[in-house]
């Protein structure tokens, strides 16, 4: 009750069910499915769905943040001070590019132009790698300065800001009661919770945009299943958009004199 | 040829894509931690025969009942319907041949799996202490027991969930036959969905709540200790923004199940069918509105608990609803008494009465005085064991016969379930009394004026245990020696029920085309006796 | 014998999968302002306006969301389920942020 005959360069197998019904099944749809169009719908309907549970995920740190922030606001203002607004802007920069070429991926994909798709997704990748790069050359300062929480964490750059000539030299912080001092260290759990949280999800995902790579330089994306790089592209916005949220709540809380 | 004989072999079990198969897994799995959990509830009940802790050490109560309860909850009640029951029949009941996502099923059991022994071994390394809610900082900063590895644990388990409800709403939304609208599907489908709502939105909140009890235990900060400026309230709003929801991703499963039964057990169809569809998506909407009446008493503001209180009110409506509902369709029904019947009978006056209960502490003047107490602890195993568990074993009896090919022994079956009716009030309530009487929860000792209902609250366990491991025997039983079952022999209307049983892998020989309502027993007739005209 | 149906596999197959391919003129121009709005929300937090510039650091950002939502996620040229979904994530989010506020901010209020 099945053949399948190579037709130009696709292969349709056809194949009846046991009342003879036929289906029309592209190499990559999936048996359970009646058309293509369904699997398709399907899996971005999926990932959507994936992406809300990650709305939620993240909402538990940025509840935790906004309510700290307004108890601790001299704390967090202080504390934010010593994130330097150049790395966390060229990151934003950096992310957001990405995702241009991310979706530019994704219209090279739809365009069926193999060489267009691969040269975006080798873009996007080092993008990514470049972002982690700068987190990397943030989060060393953090460790320099012991500002990691629960390890040796110094309050020094708090109690005497005086002691801290370039940051002090930009905002002339007035020196924060002992008390109020340690609070700094909540909005550096919650800064390191949320950008690591945020960083291991840019890892997998250029650890993903590794594997597209070479699958795309094989020709999988371009034959009209475009599906795995839209919804890929799909979860790189959504890490684009917590990024957008984390800069001006970690990095701009109140950069004026 | 079927899906149980169509591949042979362990390995065609653990890689199947088959969502009958991953449920039959999942009822395994489900059944082993109940009865784990079950054994941890025994110990507690034993020790609380007596007002001093003499069978085991005040700490060693405490892990026990922990562990019962995030056992009971997470590894039993959360998968129970859906991941069995939920697997196996929503695709067959809208016509499909799988749910849209195979691989994703797979991975969802073996997450569970996986979850289940990090557990076990957390359990047995001598488990936590903290009970099933983890207030902190009690469990960050002043035990030490094994909360990082239950966190664990549990995490994985919520991943679990949110796959199988993620799975269930791309399924129902893309994947049902021509002609199954929304409104022709079973009842049991629309609870699935809006349960899998609650899953999908509402588990990952818990999962950063653990991450950040176990970055709490591993750096120390303070987020949730007053003693550091941390607010341990705050764990307690992200957890119970899960908590709360869980207990409705519990119930409307269950609810779906008796949706199914009732109707089929009064050969009518379901009073109301919009209300009963509407008022589970209006559980699971307002389901995300009244978490802080766990909260009541821990120091959230007046305006809060005026709030809470009045929206945790209203969300008794739409499950009375169903209740009403599910009371009108016996009217002028033609009932009979099956097992499944008898469970349902069950749940209806057992879940009534705990949700009768549950708007006592919606109330939060009446809340103050009631909260951890054992009135609450009969609140919820009334609607958790009167109700849903007793769903739970209604749907595994009413579809057994579809699953396995087998009949239970209907006779032993019922006796079952009045054994477990009569055990159910005799353990629970008399806790009901001692609540109100100010015994409170979570101590293995208790003044001696309370022992006499203590007793009989033991004496019911013992009987009720008697009455959940009956259905582990002659199930067993019956998948060897069960009189051979037909395609359909409650005479049901769905869609699974006009196919083989045990079902083909691909479901159905052809995709069924749906050209009638849900619970149309005229159609169903209909059906009988064309079949009778063309044989004879 | 054809059944009203909405949404099966065959509705999916002729109403929804218009597959509308989104040009990158749309792609750039949207890379473009939102360029723009980050430079924008830097320079706008040297300023002081006092209960403000939290309020206009999230406006800015919310208008980059949208931006990224409706394009580069294709939501604009996607179905109502789409939106609906989108929708609901960000209710449900804001409904878990504003209420656990909601309580800390009447705490103020004291006992009544």
């Amino acid at each position: 009750m099945s053949d399948s005959q190579a037709v130009s360069d696709s292969r349709i197998v056809v194949h009846g069910a046991a009342e003879g019904a036929h289906h029309e099944h592209l190499p990559y749809q999936r048996h359970h499915f009646e058309t293509y169009a369904q699997q398709s719908d399907a899996t971005n309907f999926a990932m959507w769905l994936f992406l809300l549970t990650e709305v939620m995920f993240f909402g538990g740190l940025f509840t935790a943040y906004l309510i700290y922030r307004n108890w601790y606001y001299p704390a967090f203002v202080q504390a934010s001070h010593q994130l330097q607004i150049f790395w966390g802007t060229a990151n934003t920069a950096v992310l957001i590019t990405s995702s241009f070429t991310m979706a530019m991926g994704v219209w090279s994909a739809e365009m069926r132009k193999k060489g267009a798709l691969v040269l975006c997704l080798v873009v996007t990748f080092i993008l990514g790698l470049v972002f982690l790069g700068i987190k990397t050359i943030e989060y060393k300062e953090k460790i320099d300065k012991h500002h990691i929480p629960g390890f040796h964490y110094s309050m020094q750059s708090f109690t005497n800001p005086a002691s801290d000539e370039e940051v002090y030299k930009e905002y002339h912080d007035k020196p924060l009661a002992v008390d109020m001092a340690r609070h700094t260290e909540i909005y550096f759990f919650l800064y390191f919770a949320m950008t690591g949280m945020h960083a291991l999800h840019m890892i997998i995902g250029i650890a993903i945009l590794g594997f597209m790579i070479f699958r795309a330089q094989a020709g999988a994306y371009t034959t009209g299943h475009v599906t795995f790089v839209e919804n890929f592209g799909l979860y790189w916005h959504f890490v684009d958009i917590i990024w957008i949220y984390l800069f001006p709540l970690l990095y701009l809380i109140s950069r004026h004199q | 040829m079927n899906f149980i004989s169509k591949e042979k072999g362990l390995l065609s079990w653990l890689l199947t894509g088959d969502h009958k198969r991953i449920a039959m897994l999942y009822l395994a799995s489900i059944t082993f931690f109940f009865f784990i959990g079950g054994a941890l509830a025994g110990l507690i009940r034993l020790e609380l025969l007596t007002p001093q802790s003499d069978l085991m050490a005040t700490d060693t109560y405490n892990k026990v009942f922990s562990m019962h309860g995030i056992i009971m909850i997470f590894f039993f009640l959360v998968p129970s319907v859906p991941a069995t029951l939920g697997n196996f029949f929503i695709p067959m009941m809208i016509g499909a041949k799988d749910l849209a996502l195979p691989k994703i099923n797979l991975l969802s059991w073996y997450l569970y799996v996986a979850a289940g022994i990090l557990g076990l071994y957390a359990m047995m390394a001598g488990g936590v202490d903290t009970g099933w809610t983890f207030t902190t900082p009690l469990s960050t900063h002043y035990l030490n027991t094994n909360v990082v590895t239950t966190g664990l644990a549990i995490f994985i388990a919520g991943f679990s969930s949110i796959f199988t409800g993620l799975n269930f709403i791309v399924t129902i939304h893309k994947m049902r036959c021509p002609g199954m609208t929304w409104f022709r599907m079973p009842l049991f489908v629309w609870s699935h969905y809006a349960a899998s709502i609650l899953m999908v939105l509402g588990t990952p909140v818990l999962a950063i709540t653990l991450v950040l009890v176990v970055l709490e235990r591993v750096a120390g900060i303070g987020v949730f200790d007053p003693t550091k400026g941390g607010d341990p309230l705050l764990f307690q709003h992200l957890f119970w923004f899960y908590s709360h929801p869980a207990v409705y991703i519990m119930i409307l499963p269950g609810m779906g199940v008796i949706s199914e039964t009732v109707s089929t057990f009064s050969r009518k169809r379901v009073f109301g069918y919009t209300a009963v569809a509407f008022s589970s998506v209006a559980i699971a909407v307002f389901g995300f509105f009244v978490w802080a009446h766990h909260m009541f008493i821990m120091g959230i503001s007046n305006y809060s608990m005026l709030v809470f209180s009045l929206l945790t009110m209203l969300v008794a409506v739409p499950s009375a609803i169903k209740i009403f509902n599910w009371a009108f369709t016996l009217y002028k029904g033609s009932i009979t008494f099956e097992t499944p019947m008898l469970y349902t009978f069950g749940f209806m006056g057992l879940f009534t009465i705990g949700g009768l209960t549950g708007v006592f502490l919606a109330s939060s003047g009446t809340d103050i005085h009631l909260t951890e107490t054992y009135f609450i602890v009969a609140h919820f195993h009334f609607v958790m064991v009167g109700g849903m568990l007793m769903a739970f074993l209604a749907g595994v009896h009413f579809w057994w016969p579809k699953m396995t090919g087998r009949m239970y022994p209907e006779k032993i079956s019922q006796l079952a379930a009045i054994v477990t009716f009569i055990g159910f009030n005799l353990t629970f309530f008399p806790q009901f009394i001692l609540g109100t009487l100010g015994m409170p929860r979570r101590y293995a000792t208790y003044p001696p004026e309370f022992q006499v209902l203590n007793v009989f609250s033991t004496a019911g366990a013992t009987i009720l245990g008697a009455g959940y491991l009956l259905p582990l025997l002659y199930l067993t039983w019956s998948l060897r020696y069960g009189e051979i079952a037909g395609e359909n022999p409650w005479q049901a209307t769905g869609l699974e029920w006009q196919t083989q049983s045990p079902p083909l892998t691909e479901n159905f020989p052809a995709i069924p085309i749906m050209d009638h309502e849900a619970y149309d027993y005229e159609w169903l007739d209909g059906q009988r006796e064309k079949e009778v005209a063309s044989v004879g | 014998m054809t059944a009203p149906h909405d949404k099966d596999f065959e509705s999916i197959e002729q109403h929804e999968h218009e597959h509308h391919i989104v040009s990158p003129r749309v792609y750039l121009t949207i890379v473009v302002i939102l360029l723009v709005m980050t430079a924008t929300t830097v320079g706008v937090s040297y300023i002081d306006m006092g209960l403000f510039n939290p309020v206009v650091a999230l406006a800015i950002a919310a208008f980059k969301m949208i931006l990224v939502v409706l394009f580069f996620m294709h939501v604009k040229y996607s179905t109502k389920l789409t939106k609906l979904t989108v929708i609901s994530g960000l209710f449900t989010f804001l409904v878990l942020v504003g209420m656990t506020l909601s309580d800390y901010f009447t705490r103020a209020w004291g006992r009544w």
